[in-house]
């Protein structure tokens, strides 16, 4: 007997918002016919949902703020709490931000999506595309998807939404990293590798998940803590259930090992794509892994931190080490992410109720950065002897001499990735000190030390490009080799992100005073 | 109550802003403008002098408290004692003479901008950093403070600039990621709270042996390399020879202090245990750096790198001094830090004149001046003489104060250290008898005499430390309760 589910429209506003907005952006696709029209209404489009989206989960925050945690979304699916409501704004901000760089374009007219995504590269149906100035506008329904998944998956308190909620957002990853203009072939094999271990990754999950529900008869988040609390002796099917489960996330998270997707997709989605993938996915991921282990699996820490803090350390050492020798930014940036991930273990390896405030805020901070950087790398481009501006120059080389080009410019990179690094004045060092705490509040020294020896050996490559662009002199023979765009859009999500970026490092108070009142779950601890 | 100390960082910050903004049409103003801001700061800083309640220079004045990041127990809490309010005279008395000494050096506006604009940025981090009471603005500062400095040295001066500024940059960055530690440590296994930075919170409080000595190193590695102490000084004579000499008179006449005075302010109150512990290893180090700075700058060639061995010379004395615990000693090198700084700093100005002349820092090629410039060779022995503690002149008084205090309790250190300042003759008059007297090189031509400008920058320091050589009185009142303030934190612990 079916019974028709009650859903609470109100509490969900948020993700139907968003979810409204790219059913309307699809319609927007068949109706409007030029391209470049369409472009400006889905730009729009996008905007209205994403701010309208942003304003409901303010409303819920005020509601929700003063006296309780939050609501029940879905009875066992899905919960709106005050923890995931920090994430969905956060989500959101990223998203309005990424749907400008978007829409940007460079000053030859070149958007950094392909026109027709199904012709193959070099072939006479791409020739006869460009030649005809079609445009790829479905990325902006895309990524109201992608957004509209990754807010449901950072509220799913059940296996089963969380994993319907991962496919929602990752389906429109897949295609958003094949997009790219140029340097296709790399671009359709980034896509597939990110696709094939994507898809492995959710078979592991729905294993682990499969595991689990053998074991405790249910799905939901709360009903597994009842059985594990139940019975402390009998995990024969747990422990490999939650191994599972949290292998799966890690995957998005991009711990090593898990990370060798991540280079290669974040270098060949189209670079705007690549800003939004690194700050948003990397934000779901740490949030649906805190509320699992948070709310289902904390009884289990003593049979699961060992795992947590293997993989932090290795992630921390694996990324630090491996992009200290990288000589291409997007990559150098991937594996700087990377490290970025440990650096996000850290923070719960001892499952303290500290990392529920401190994580959202260092993904934030992270993620800010991390907007602006790609956001730049966009505006940095190759020029032929002939004067036409061509792909974005992301070899570490080129970049010399860039802070006498455009001193503003390389000054917000350099703002960027002092903050990555964490010195202090930055928001970096903010969200680190804030991670380090939590993690030292439960025990976790040693795994600080480590953090600490990460940072110190990472701040040699971000160093290493500051002094590149500030204080080498461009080789004479590539003086003109490199050109600095500078679209409109990217230069509001530039300033914007410096100046949130100098903003939560100087005078972060009351920022981690919102993040402390998000530090709480409605279900769980 | 005027909030003197955060108007006094704040302000040259916005001159910073000014003179990067000018129009273009105002730009040929912008050395007057950043002369006009440092001559306000220093006006204000003279008002705040007058101000300062001199019977009661042990405790902090002109306190402001404001809370900055309670979740991390840090405040943006400023306040002087007798000791830094004279570490900020210092830099406001200091920072305006450059400016008027690399007055001719930028042709180009833009150019000027960026360097007066550093100038006045730096300027701002010096007075936090002496002003503030709070461990965590205190090491904000320090850090930031970098900056500029990096910028300062690698975009203005000679052709290895670049190395040099790399080189600072990664010493700096080292010491200051391991007093990091120290600090992020210092919340944890300290009182924590909303105040846990504040250094009157902080002082007296019990981390345990372990923590407190571990501590005590992460801060002290960070100081001794700003020092520059001898073995982790080298980064100051590559920097010295290719910065401005404008830019290296206010590293080591203003920002290098802030070393030996993080030493005594925070060294000594918050980690005294440890601070005696260690004291016997960094006085043998003090007293290298005071020998072995001593004999390199005799076998120097370039005069810049001459004049930054003597600094780590001269520092080697003050950091015998603080780690003897006498109250005499301590003081000494409080008063020593202001001196050196008269000293060394119109040193490196007069030294980068002679060079801005001739265009090159090497004595050989020098000869016979005293002829032909009578003023300017006069003026170069009286700063030279101040360098080598002639009585007198100020740093006499402090050289003396350190080691006769210091000598009841390390009697050989202290007799070594003296051979230091026999050294000092040697190194000072051998310069002079080879650039000014003997036969006139012949190559050199005409040389200018020093003009109104120069003696400007030259002779108000050299007057200061007139003053002080025959009325020493005047700066220790400043500094003997402060330092008796940290002795007697320091004893109380070895009494328990």
């Amino acid at each position: 007997m079916f019974t028709a589910p009650e859903i609470s429209y109100v509490a969900f506003a948020p993700m139907i918002v968003v979810l409204l907005g790219g059913a309307a952006g699809v319609l927007v696709e068949a109706f409007v016919r030029t391209p470049a029209t369409r472009r400006t209404v889905q730009l729009v489009l996008a905007l209205v949902a994403i701010l309208g989206a942003l304003g409901t989960v303010i409303i819920q925050w005020a509601m929700y703020a003063p006296d309780s945690a939050g609501v029940v979304g879905q009875t066992g699916y899905f919960v709106m709490d005050r923890q995931a409501l920090a994430w969905h704004s956060m989500i959101l901000v990223f998203g309005a931000l990424s749907a400008l760089l978007f829409a940007a374009r460079t000053r030859a007219g070149e958007e950094a999506f392909t026109p027709l995504g199904s012709a193959a590269p070099g072939s006479p149906e791409e020739a006869e595309a460009h030649r005809r100035g079609l445009e790829v506008t479905e990325v902006f329904p895309l990524l109201l998807f992608a957004i509209g998944g990754m807010m449901a998956f950072v509220s799913a308190t059940d296996l089963l939404a969380l994993f319907v909620a991962l496919e929602v957002f990752s389906l429109p990853l897949y295609l958003m990293v094949a997009l790219a203009r140029r340097k296709r072939l790399l671009s359709e094999e980034g896509a597939l590798k990110y696709f094939l271990l994507g898809a492995f990754s959710s078979a592991v999950y729905l294993f682990g998940a499969a595991l689990l529900y053998g074991a405790t008869a249910s799905t939901g988040y709360a009903d597994i803590l009842t059985v594990v609390l139940a019975s402390p002796g009998d995990l024969t099917l747990i422990i490999p259930g939650a191994v599972l489960v949290l292998v799966g996330l890690l995957f998005k998270l991009g711990a090593v090992p898990f990370h060798t997707w991540s280079p290669d997709a974040y270098q060949a989605a189209p670079t705007p794509v690549t800003a939004f993938m690194a700050a948003a996915t990397k934000a779901a991921a740490a949030a649906a892994l805190l509320r699992i282990v948070y709310v289902a699996l904390y009884p289990l820490e003593w049979e699961l931190s060992w795992m947590i803090w293997t993989i932090a350390i290795l992630t921390m050492a694996v990324g630090t080490i491996v992009a200290l020798v990288q000589t291409d930014i997007k990559r150098m940036l991937a594996y700087s992410s990377v490290a970025h991930a440990g650096f996000i273990l850290v923070a719960f390896a001892g499952f303290s109720a500290e990392a529920l405030s401190a994580v959202p805020f260092y993904l934030l901070t992270y993620g800010i950065a991390t907007i602006g950087a790609f956001a730049i790398i966009t505006q940095v481009r190759e020029k032929a002897d002939d004067g036409t501006v061509g792909g974005e120059a992301t070899r570490l080389g080129q970049w010399a001499g860039l802070g006498r080009r455009d001193p503003l410019l390389a000054g917000a990179m350099g703002l960027f990735l002092l903050s990555f690094a964490g010195i202090p004045l930055t928001a970096g060092f903010i969200g680190k000190f804030q991670v380090f705490a939590a993690a030292i509040d439960e025990g976790g020294w040693p795994l600080v030390v480590v953090a600490v020896l990460a940072s110190a050996a990472a701040a040699f490559f971000y160093v290493r490009l500051i002094v590149l662009m500030f204080l080498t002199d461009v080789p004479e023979d590539q003086a003109g080799a490199v050109e600095v765009d500078y679209h409109p859009y990217t230069r509001v999500v530039v300033w914007v992100t410096a100046a949130a970026t100098l903003l939560l490092g100087v005078l972060p108070a009351g920022a981690l005073a919102l993040a402390g009142d998000a530090g709480v779950l409605l279900l769980g601890l | 109550m005027f909030p003197f100390l955060t108007v006094l960082v704040l302000l040259p910050l916005v001159g910073a802003v000014v003179v990067r903004a000018l129009p273009e049409g105002a730009r040929g103003r912008v050395r007057e403008i950043a002369l006009g801001f440092t001559a306000v700061e220093a006006l204000l800083g003279l008002v705040m002098l007058t101000q300062f309640d001199l019977a009661d220079a042990g405790t902090q004045q002109f306190t402001e408290t404001y809370a900055w990041i309670p979740q991390i127990g840090t405040s943006w809490a400023l306040g002087v004692n007798g000791f830094g309010l004279s570490l900020i005279v210092l830099s406001l008395i200091l920072t305006p003479l450059v400016i008027l000494a690399e007055w001719r050096k930028d042709k180009d506006p833009a150019r000027a901008a960026r360097y007066l604009a550093l100038i006045l940025v730096l300027q701002a981090f010096m007075v936090g950093i002496f002003a503030a009471r709070d461990v965590f603005l205190f090491y904000v500062m320090f850090e930031a403070m970098l900056i500029p400095l990096y910028f300062l040295i690698g975009g203005f001066g000679g052709e290895q600039r670049r190395y040099a500024a790399v080189k600072f940059l990664l010493y700096s960055l080292v010491g200051g990621l391991i007093m990091l530690v120290g600090v992020v440590a210092l919340y944890f296994v300290g009182p924590g709270g909303e105040q846990a930075y504040l250094i009157d919170n902080l002082t007296g409080y019990d981390f345990g042996t372990t923590a407190e000595r571990l501590m005590f190193l992460a801060f002290f590695l960070a100081f001794a390399i700003k020092a520059p102490m001898v073995p982790v000084h080298t980064w100051l004579p590559t920097v010295a020879e290719t910065a401005r000499p404008g830019t290296t008179a206010l590293l080591v006449a203003v920002l290098d202090k802030i070393g030996t005075f993080g030493m005594i302010t925070l060294g000594l109150a918050l980690f005294p245990e440890a601070s005696k512990w260690a004291a016997p290893v960094i006085i043998v180090l003090a007293v290298i750096s005071v020998i072995y700075g001593a004999i390199a700058a005799i076998g120097q060639t370039d005069m810049l790198r001459l004049v930054s061995f003597t600094s780590v010379s001269h520092f080697g004395i003050m950091v015998l001094g603080i780690y003897a615990f006498q109250q005499t000693s301590v003081e000494g090198a409080a008063l020593y830090m202001f001196n050196h700084g008269l000293s060394t700093g119109a040193l490196f100005l007069v030294v980068g004149f002679l060079i801005e002349r001739k265009g090159t820092p090497y004595v050989g090629e020098y000869g016979g001046l005293q002829k032909a410039v009578p003023v300017f060779a006069g003026t170069f022995l009286i700063i030279g003489l101040s360098a080598l503690a002639l009585p007198g002149l100020s740093p006499f008084v402090s050289e003396i104060m350190v080691l006769v205090g210091a000598f009841g309790v390390a009697k050989i250190a202290v007799i070594v250290s003296a051979l230091g300042v026999v050294l000092a003759a040697l190194y000072v008059l051998l310069t002079y008898q080879k650039v000014f007297t003997g036969p006139p090189n012949a190559k050199l031509g005409k040389t200018r005499e020093l003009g109104l400008r120069e003696r400007l920058v030259l002779w108000p320091l050299i007057a200061l430390m007139l003053v002080l050589g025959f009325f020493p009185s005047l700066a220790i009142d400043y500094l003997r309760e402060p330092t008796a303030a940290v002795l007697t934190t320091v004893n109380a612990e070895v009494s328990e």
